[in-house]
């Protein structure tokens, strides 16, 4: 019980800076991908601490209840995950987050982050499908739904259920918010629909949600690492390369039509999921 | 025993009263009045049966059978009349049929006596509660909005004696359903909801209500021509007649009980609006919006899926259960998909309401006690969800004028009591950690352990991903407040509140008590079957409630947010905005912000979604028969 809440505490402390810090050097990496020098390292971090000393300004004032409430959840979920809880609770209460996230976009009231907010549900209905399957996967490689007990199974998971595997690299494009996939905001200001869900909050509100991120991303990666549990350096190493994958499909890649988007993520949950868990079903 | 009889009859009675009594204040009293009776009884049959375990009533049942015999033959000729009225020769064909094969099953039963005719169980108890409470409550708002419908609709005979009898009738013939061991009796109440139903949709009595009607009427009949046949069975398998009575018929296992199973369960899924049989309940959208609150989540559909549970057991691990949850699994999904591309608020909840017993019935086919418990977990969250919307969304259509999503926008400032009791009624549907979800998970669990269970699994996740898109964004435009609009929210009959608000009141007691609710009555029933039962484990209860306890105080950090903000205008792509969403447009007109929700209608069409879903549903239901055919062969 002890470990567990020291997990949860440590995510809860050392997330963002553990975020921010592959942010800043998915910046580097990326800046140096186009020829440019980049920004330094802790640039994420900096940026966020600009947004709160900037002026508390909302267009209405429920939308920072919504994107609070967003923040809290998300802390929740990754909190959740990291003190071994159960993994399918993990992914609803990322639902319930992103649900929270959705709502303050649609209190705005703004064209702009009316159009994120619609598309960002698209994005969340393309990811669901994959989620719960990975957590079905987890189960049976392993026989339980606890991420304590997934966590300590004596052989890498990723074997039992590569496509599985598959399936959540390429909807981590999506949760990561990169191209092809950044429909619903994107990590770059005034492209063809402003910034999306984002559109409508300043200073501190997009300061919440700037953590948010930081927080979810720290909380996807821990799922990739998830697969190759059983030895720890094999997963920091394959954490590594996955995220570089990202960033190498961010650079390269123009942004697609939500139809691409929804169609592509469905059909390899689709697959994935019919053919590994399938699979192992037959076993 | 009298308390069982009590609850059958004096709904019953009652309806005799109100056929007579005219539209008066009187009359609005006693409805009241009785609906409260049942409420105390249904409670009170809690507080006396809740840990009683099964208990059987011997009645003398004879005499009464005979009554329920002579009514049939009553209602088949009425139902002929009118099928003959308005040249629905198919309906009184089936009805003819329907009639033949019952007055022929019972000459082959000769007449050993029945016993145990009605009986109570602990899941009789959660059905009688969901059936005395929540369809009690929905009889009380009728006061209310049956005297704004007749306004509404000044054009219309007021025909409202007629409307309040049914209702009551409605209510006893369902306690019939719950409470019967004998299958004959189950069939006849089972008739009379179908009754009922049909005489409901139809109030208006214009050419689509008639048209729906009948529809509903034909499709149900179909289904109770396929429960008649299991009297045939019964009749040609043991004349004694003692396989009548559902619990040896159940007793009796697999072996013996999987064709009248698979028949009951062919009823069920027509009377729970399955695909394909699924229009009907689309079409029943056209009734008053009370009636539309019971159909879906207290009486009719429950009927169906209580059914299935029921005979859950005999399915448990066949390929017949399979099926019938390859047929729930798919209506799952695909009524899911539907519910993306309606804008109308009831026919929203229609295609929910589909969905929702898609899954019960799902699992109810795989049968294994995990499945089982999922599914009356299912069935209860469902109902108290369920019939929360309907009624505030007819709330909502009286003051507005409308039932479109879209004409919503905002209704948390407009009607913010409503709009509230709406918001707990679709979280309630959909969000952790509320009722629903939870049932979905349990669902899921269940899935995990049957044989080829990964298809369902497939099935659930992709649904459950539908229904998150079409749920958040009807709670989009009601928090979307594009300005300070005048309060709505007044001349709300207290009729109409003092079933709103227990409702609400019930659904998040149903969230925060799910535990004690699974303990005290879903597992004493599914461990009395299989002598097992499954929990969601004490430390997701925890942490469940932990999140149920954040959602219920996020919103005191209002308090917080609404000091000291600037407010600005909106970014319209640079033009000057006002702070009430107009903009500049062009040649200088100041123009208002529309929004509008993405319905998605290329990808989740209604006609092209049911088409795939009745073909396939189609081709399960033909396969089960073949199955049951090959097995009789061998």
């Amino acid at each position: 019980m002890i470990t567990e809440i020291i997990f949860a505490i440590g995510f809860v402390i050392f997330a963002p800076f553990i975020g921010a810090l592959i942010g800043g050097i998915d910046r580097k990496v990326t800046a140096r991908m186009q020829g440019r020098v980049g920004p330094p390292v802790l640039q994420p971090l900096y940026d966020v601490f600009k947004l709160f000393e900037k002026e508390k300004a909302v267009v209405r004032n429920e939308v920072n209840f919504y994107i609070f409430s967003y923040l809290v959840f998300v802390i929740f979920t990754g909190a959740l995950f990291f003190s071994g809880g159960d993994i399918l609770l993990v992914i609803f209460a990322l639902t319930l987050a992103h649900a929270f996230l959705i709502l303050g976009a649609y209190a705005a009231v703004s064209p702009y982050s009316h159009v994120g907010a619609e598309r960002e549900l698209l994005q969340l209905m393309a990811v669901e499908p994959m989620l719960i399957l990975t957590a079905t996967g987890f189960y049976m490689a392993t026989g339980s739904f606890a991420v304590k007990d997934i966590a300590l199974w004596p052989e890498p998971i990723v074997m039992t259920i590569p496509l599985i595997f598959v399936g959540i690299v390429y909807v981590l494009t999506i949760k990561l918010r990169k191209s092809p996939f950044d429909l619903a905001t994107s990590h770059h200001a005034h492209q063809e629909l402003v910034k999306g869900v984002t559109t409508e909050f300043a200073g501190p509100t997009l300061g919440m949600v700037e953590i948010a991120h930081l927080y979810e991303t720290v909380f996807f990666l821990g799922i990739i690492w998830l697969f190759f549990a059983s030895m720890p350096w094999v997963g920091v190493l394959a954490v590594i390369i996955v995220y570089f994958l990202e960033i190498l499909v961010d650079n390269t890649t123009t942004r697609v039509r939500w139809q691409v988007m929804l169609r592509s993520a469905w059909l390899v949950a689709l697959v994935a999921g019919a053919i590994n868990l399938g699979v192992l079903a037959l076993l | 025993m009298e308390l069982l009889v009590f609850l059958i009859l004096f709904p019953a009675l009652a309806a005799l009263l109100f056929g007579v009594l005219p539209n008066s204040r009187l009359r609005d009293t006693i409805v009241v009045l009785v609906s409260a009776i049942i409420i105390a009884a249904s409670l009170y049959l809690f507080v006396l049966f809740a840990g009683a375990g099964t208990v059987y009533f011997d009645i003398d049942g004879g005499m009464i059978s005979q009554i329920m015999t002579g009514l049939e033959v009553i209602i088949s000729a009425g139902l002929l009349y009118l099928a003959a009225k308005y040249r629905q020769y198919l309906i009184a064909g089936l009805v003819v049929v329907q009639l033949g094969v019952v007055l022929y099953a019972e000459s082959l039963m000769h007449g050993t006596e029945a016993l145990n005719n009605l009986f109570i169980d602990p899941f009789s108890v959660i059905m009688a509660m969901i059936i005395g409470i929540i369809g009690s409550l929905i009889c009380i708002y009728s006061v209310g909005y049956m005297r704004d419908y007749h306004a509404h609709h000044a054009e219309m005979p007021d025909k409202r004696r007629w409307f309040f009898a049914l209702l009551f009738v409605f209510l006893a013939a369902m306690f019939g359903v719950v409470f019967s061991n004998n299958l004959f009796w189950l069939f006849f109440f089972w008739e009379v909801t179908t009754l009922c139903s049909f005489l409901l949709i139809g109030y208006s009595w214009d050419e689509q209500a008639r048209k729906n009607a009948f529809w509903a009427l034909l499709l149900n009949l179909v289904g109770g021509l396929g429960f008649a046949f299991t009297f045939v069975w019964v009749g040609l398998t043991d004349p004694s007649g003692s396989l009548i009575m559902m619990d040896s018929l159940l007793a009796a296992g697999p072996a013996v009980a999987m064709i009248p199973a698979a028949l009951i369960g062919f009823a069920g899924l027509t009377k729970a609006a399955q695909m394909p049989f699924s229009s009907w309940l689309v079409g029943a959208m056209i009734a008053p919006t009370p009636v539309s609150a019971l159909l879906h989540s207290s009486t009719m559909v429950k009927a169906g899926v209580y059914v299935i549970v029921r005979f859950a057991p005999v399915y448990d691990a066949s390929m017949v259960g399979y099926i019938i949850s390859l047929v729930g699994g798919v209506t799952f999904l695909l009524a899911s998909g539907i519910a993306i591309s309606q804008s109308n608020a009831k026919k929203v909840l229609a295609y929910s309401t589909i969905a929702n017993l898609g899954l019960v019935v799902a699992c109810a086919g795989i049968g294994t006690y995990a499945a089982v418990w999922a599914a009356i977990l299912l069935i209860v969250f469902h109902a108290v969800a369920k019939s929360l919307l309907f009624l505030s969304v007819g709330t909502v259509e009286h003051k507005i004028g409308s039932r479109d999503i879209e004409d919503m926008s905002g209704l948390i400032s407009r009607m913010p009591r409503i709009a509230l009791m709406m918001v707990i009624g679709i979280a309630g549907m959909f969000l952790a950690p509320f009722g629903m979800l939870i049932s979905k998970w349990a669902a899921l669990l269940a899935f995990l352990d049957a044989q080829f269970g990964f298809i369902l699994i497939l099935l659930l996740a992709f649904g459950s991903a539908v229904t998150v898109f079409f749920w958040t964004k009807w709670l989009g435009k009601l928090v979307a407040v594009a300005w300070k609009p005048e309060p709505l929210e007044v001349k709300i009959s207290t009729y109409e509140f003092s079933a709103l608000v227990p409702l609400t009141v019930l659904m998040v007691a149903v969230c925060i008590g799910f535990p004690l609710l699974s303990s005290e009555l879903v597992v004493p029933y599914v461990f009395a079957i299989y002598g097992m039962a499954a929990t969601l484990g004490q430390a997701n209860v925890t942490i469940m409630l932990m999140m149920i306890f954040m959602v219920l105080i996020m919103p005191l950090s209002l308090f917080h947010f609404r000091k000291d903000r600037k407010v600005l205008s909106h970014y319209v792509g640079g033009r000057p905005s006002t702070p009430d969403m107009h903009f500049k447009g062009s040649i200088g007109v100041q123009r208002p912000v529309a929004l509008g929700n993405y319905y998605l209608a290329d990808y989740f069409g209604e006609k092209r979604l049911s088409h795939i879903g009745n073909g396939l549903c189609i081709a399960f239901i033909a396969m089960i028969a073949v199955t049951l055919l090959m097995g009789a062969a061998i």
